[in-house]
C-alpha cells in the first residue's frame, strides 16, 4: 500500500503540489490526471524521490520512504519516464536489463526475461533484442522504456504519460497489454495522463489534479457519474458522460432471459458494444455468451434506462 | 568519400616513403640543396626521429587528457561547480602563453632534453580537451541523465556507465584538436634538444638547405593530417552508435 502523507513541493512561489494526501492498495492501478503544469509529474517523482517534497512523507507499506537511500529505493520502484530517457549508447535489451544488471541476477533468467518483455510489447526480440534506440519509432522507443520500468517485477511501478507516443490503435494495445501485465505480476501502479480516456479505461482508482492539488479521487465510474468540481467535469466532457459509463459496465449487470438474434457478444464485454452492436445493426436486443454458449440478452431499452439511472 | 577512400592510402604510403625510404625522394629534392649538401637528412634516422616526435606527442597528450577529463569531472559535480570559472581562466592562460616562452622557462627548471617539450605540450593540450568535456558533460540528455538517477544508479555507476560514454564522443573531439597542435608545437620542441621532428627542419634553416626543411615539413604535415583524420572516423563512428 502507497500512502501519500499531506506532500507539498514548493518551487519559488508555485506550488508544483500542494498538500496531497492519497493512498493506493497493492496491486491496484492509479490514474493521476490533469492538465499541463498541474503538477502530476512532481507528485509521481516524490514518490521515487527524484524530488524531495517541501514537506509531507511518503509510505511504502507503512515504511516512510524518506529513510532508505535514495538510489536503492529506486531500484525497487519502477520508472517510466516522461519521454522514455532510453540509454542511446546501449541496446534495446542492455536498456530493458539495466536494474536487473544492477540487482545482479544471472545472465540466462536476464536474457529471458528481455525477450519476454519483447514479447509482450508485440516486438519480436530477434529483431529488436540488438538495436540501439536511434534505430526504434517513437512508439517502440516508448515500449522499450515502459519494458525497462517492468523489468526487475517492481512491486510499485510509476509511469509518467508512457502511451503518449503511440497512435491510438497501438495506444489501446498498450493499454490492454500493460493491465494484463499488472493483473498477471499483481504490481501496484501509479499512472500520469492528461488524457482521461486512458484515466478511465486503466484506473482502478482516478486522482484528478488541478493546479497542484488533488480535486478527486475516486473509481472511474464515480469521477464519470459523479464530478467533484466543475473542473473535473469539464475534463470528463458532458458530451461523452452516458458513452463512457457505458463503457465501463459489463453486460453482465443487465442479462435478462429472452431471445435475441445476430452475433453475441461475450458476457464481459461493455454496454457501450452493445448500444453500438444494436444501433449499427439496428437491433433491439444482443445474445450474451459466457464461453460459446448463449446465456441470454441485452436489450437496447435496458441500457438506455441504465444511462439515465446517472443522468 | 570516394576521394578519402583513394587518397588515405596514397598519402599513408608516401609517408611511409619518406620516413622508412628518404633516398628514393634525391631526384626530386636535389635541386633544392644547395651545392655540395647533402639532399636527404642522414644525421639521425627519420624513423627515430618520428617515433620519439609521435612519443612526445602521445606522452603528452595523454597526461593533458587525464587531467583535463579529471579537472572536467570534478568541476561539473555539484561540490566543484564553485571552481568552474577559475579552471577554465587558469585553463585558457596556458593556452595563451606563447610556446616558445614555456620552453624557455621550463629549460632552466627541467634542463635540456624533452622534458621542457613535454611540459609545453601538456599544458597546450589542456584547455581544447577541457573545454570540450566540460561542454559534453553539461549538455547530456536531460531525460536520459533522468532515467539514470530513476532506476537507481548512484553517483559513480552513473558516471562510468552512462555520463563518460555519452560524453566520449565530444571529449575526442578535444582530444583530436590537442594532438594537432601538440604535432606541430613538438617541432620546435628540438630547439632545446628534444628529439623530434624539428631537428630536420632546424637543420634545414640554419644551413639554408630547403630540402631538409621541406622533407621535415611534409613527414609532420602528413602525421597531423592522417591522425586527425583517424580521429575524426573514430569520432563518427562512435557518434553513430551512440545515437546522435
Ligand atoms: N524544477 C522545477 N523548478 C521550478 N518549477 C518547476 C520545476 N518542475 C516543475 N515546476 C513547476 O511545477 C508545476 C507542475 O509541474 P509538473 O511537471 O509536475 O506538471 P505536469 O502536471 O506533469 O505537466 P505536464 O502534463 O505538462 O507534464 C509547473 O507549474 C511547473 O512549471
Ligand atoms: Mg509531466
Amino acid at each position: 500500500m502507497i500512502e501519500i502523507d499531506n506532500l507539498t513541493k514548493i518551487y519559488g512561489d508555485t506550488h508544483a503540489v500542494d498538500a496531497v494526501t492519497m493512498r493506493a492498495e497493492t496491486g491496484s492501478i492509479t490514474v493521476i490526471v490533469g492538465t499541463s503544469g498541474s503538477g502530476k509529474t512532481t507528485l509521481l517523482r516524490m514518490i521515487n524521490r527524484l524530488e524531495e517534497p517541501t514537506s509531507g512523507e511518503v509510505r511504502i507499506n507503512g515504511e516512510p520512504t524518506h529513510v532508505e537511500k535514495p538510489h536503492l529505493l529506486r531500484r525497487r520502484i519502477g520508472y517510466a519516464i516522461q519521454g522514455h530517457g532510453l540509454f542511446p549508447h546501449h541496446t534495446v535489451a542492455r536498456n530493458i536489463a539495466a536494474v536487473p544488471l544492477l540487482l545482479g541476477w544471472k545472465k540466462q533468467k536476464i536474457r529471458d526475461r528481455v525477450d519476454e518483455l519483447l514479447s509482450l510489447f508485440s516486438m519480436e526480440p530477434a529483431a529488436f533484442r540488438d538495436r540501439y534506440p536511434a534505430e526504434l519509432s517513437g512508439g517502440q522507443q516508448q515500449r522499450v522504456g515502459v519494458a525497462r520500468a517492468l523489468a526487475s517485477r517492481p512491486e510499485l511501478l510509476l509511469m509518467d504519460e508512457p502511451f503518449g507516443a503511440l497512435d491510438p490503435i497501438i495506444r489501446a494495445q498498450a493499454q490492454d497489454d500493460l493491465r494484463r501485465i499488472q493483473q498477471r505480476l499483481g504490481s501496484t501502479i501509479m499512472l500520469v495522463t492528461h488524457d482521461m480516456e486512458e484515466a478511465i479505461r486503466l484506473g482502478d482508482k482516478v486522482a484528478v489534479m488541478d493546479g497542484g492539488r488533488l480535486v478527486q479521487h475516486a473509481a472511474p465510474a464515480e469521477i464519470i457519474a459523479a464530478p467533484a468540481t466543475d473542473f473535473v467535469r469539464d475534463m470528463v466532457g458532458d458530451v461523452e458522460r452516458p458513452l463512457r459509463l457505458l463503457s465501463l459496465i459489463p453486460l453482465v449487470e443487465l442479462i435478462e432471459d429472452g431471445p435475441a438474434d445476430g452475433d453475441a457478444l461475450p458476457a464481459d464485454a461493455s454496454l457501450r458494444d452493445a448500444l453500438s452492436a444494436c444501433l449499427w445493426t439496428g437491433r433491439s436486443a444482443v445474445p450474451v455468451t459466457r464461453e460459446g454458449i448463449v446465456v441470454g440478452r441485452v436489450t437496447f431499452e435496458a441500457i438506455r434506462n441504465r444511462a439515465e439511472l446517472h443522468a | 568519400m570516394n576521394v578519402g577512400l583513394i587518397l588515405r592510402p596514397l598519402l599513408v604510403l608516401l609517408l611511409l616513403a619518406l620516413v622508412l625510404r628518404p633516398e628514393w625522394f634525391t631526384p626530386i629534392f636535389a635541386p633544392l640543396a644547395p651545392p655540395g649538401a647533402p639532399t636527404i637528412y642522414a644525421r639521425s634516422s627519420l624513423l627515430s626521429l618520428s617515433l620519439s616526435h609521435l612519443g612526445l606527442v602521445a606522452a603528452a597528450t595523454f597526461a593533458a587528457t587525464i587531467v583535463a577529463v579529471s579537472l572536467a569531472i570534478f568541476v561539473t559535480r555539484p561540490a566543484g561547480a564553485a571552481f568552474k570559472p577559475l579552471s577554465r581562466t587558469i585553463a585558457n592562460m596556458g593556452q595563451t602563453f606563447p610556446p616558445v616562452a614555456v620552453l624557455a622557462l621550463a629549460v632552466p627548471a627541467l634542463g635540456f632534453g624533452s622534458g621542457p617539450t613535454l611540459v609545453a605540450l601538456f599544458l597546450y593540450g589542456l584547455l581544447p580537451i577541457f573545454e570540450n568535456s566540460v561542454t559534453a558533460l553539461t549538455t547530456l540528455p536531460p531525460a536520459t541523465m533522468d532515467a539514470a538517477r530513476g532506476i537507481g544508479l548512484n553517483r559513480w555507476q552513473r558516471l562510468l556507465r552512462v555520463e563518460l560514454p555519452l560524453a566520449f564522443p565530444v571529449m575526442l573531439t578535444g582530444i583530436r584538436l590537442s594532438v594537432v597542435i601538440a604535432l606541430g608545437t613538438a617541432t620546435i620542441g628540438s630547439t632545446v634538444a628534444a628529439r623530434t621532428l624539428g631537428e630536420v627542419i632546424i637543420a634545414g634553416l640554419l644551413t639554408n638547405n630547403t630540402a631538409f626543411v621541406l622533407q621535415g615539413g611534409l613527414i609532420v604535415g602528413l602525421f597531423a593530417v592522417l591522425i586527425y583524420d583517424a580521429l575524426i572516423q573514430l569520432e563518427t563512428f562512435l557518434a553513430r552508435r551512440t545515437g546522435a
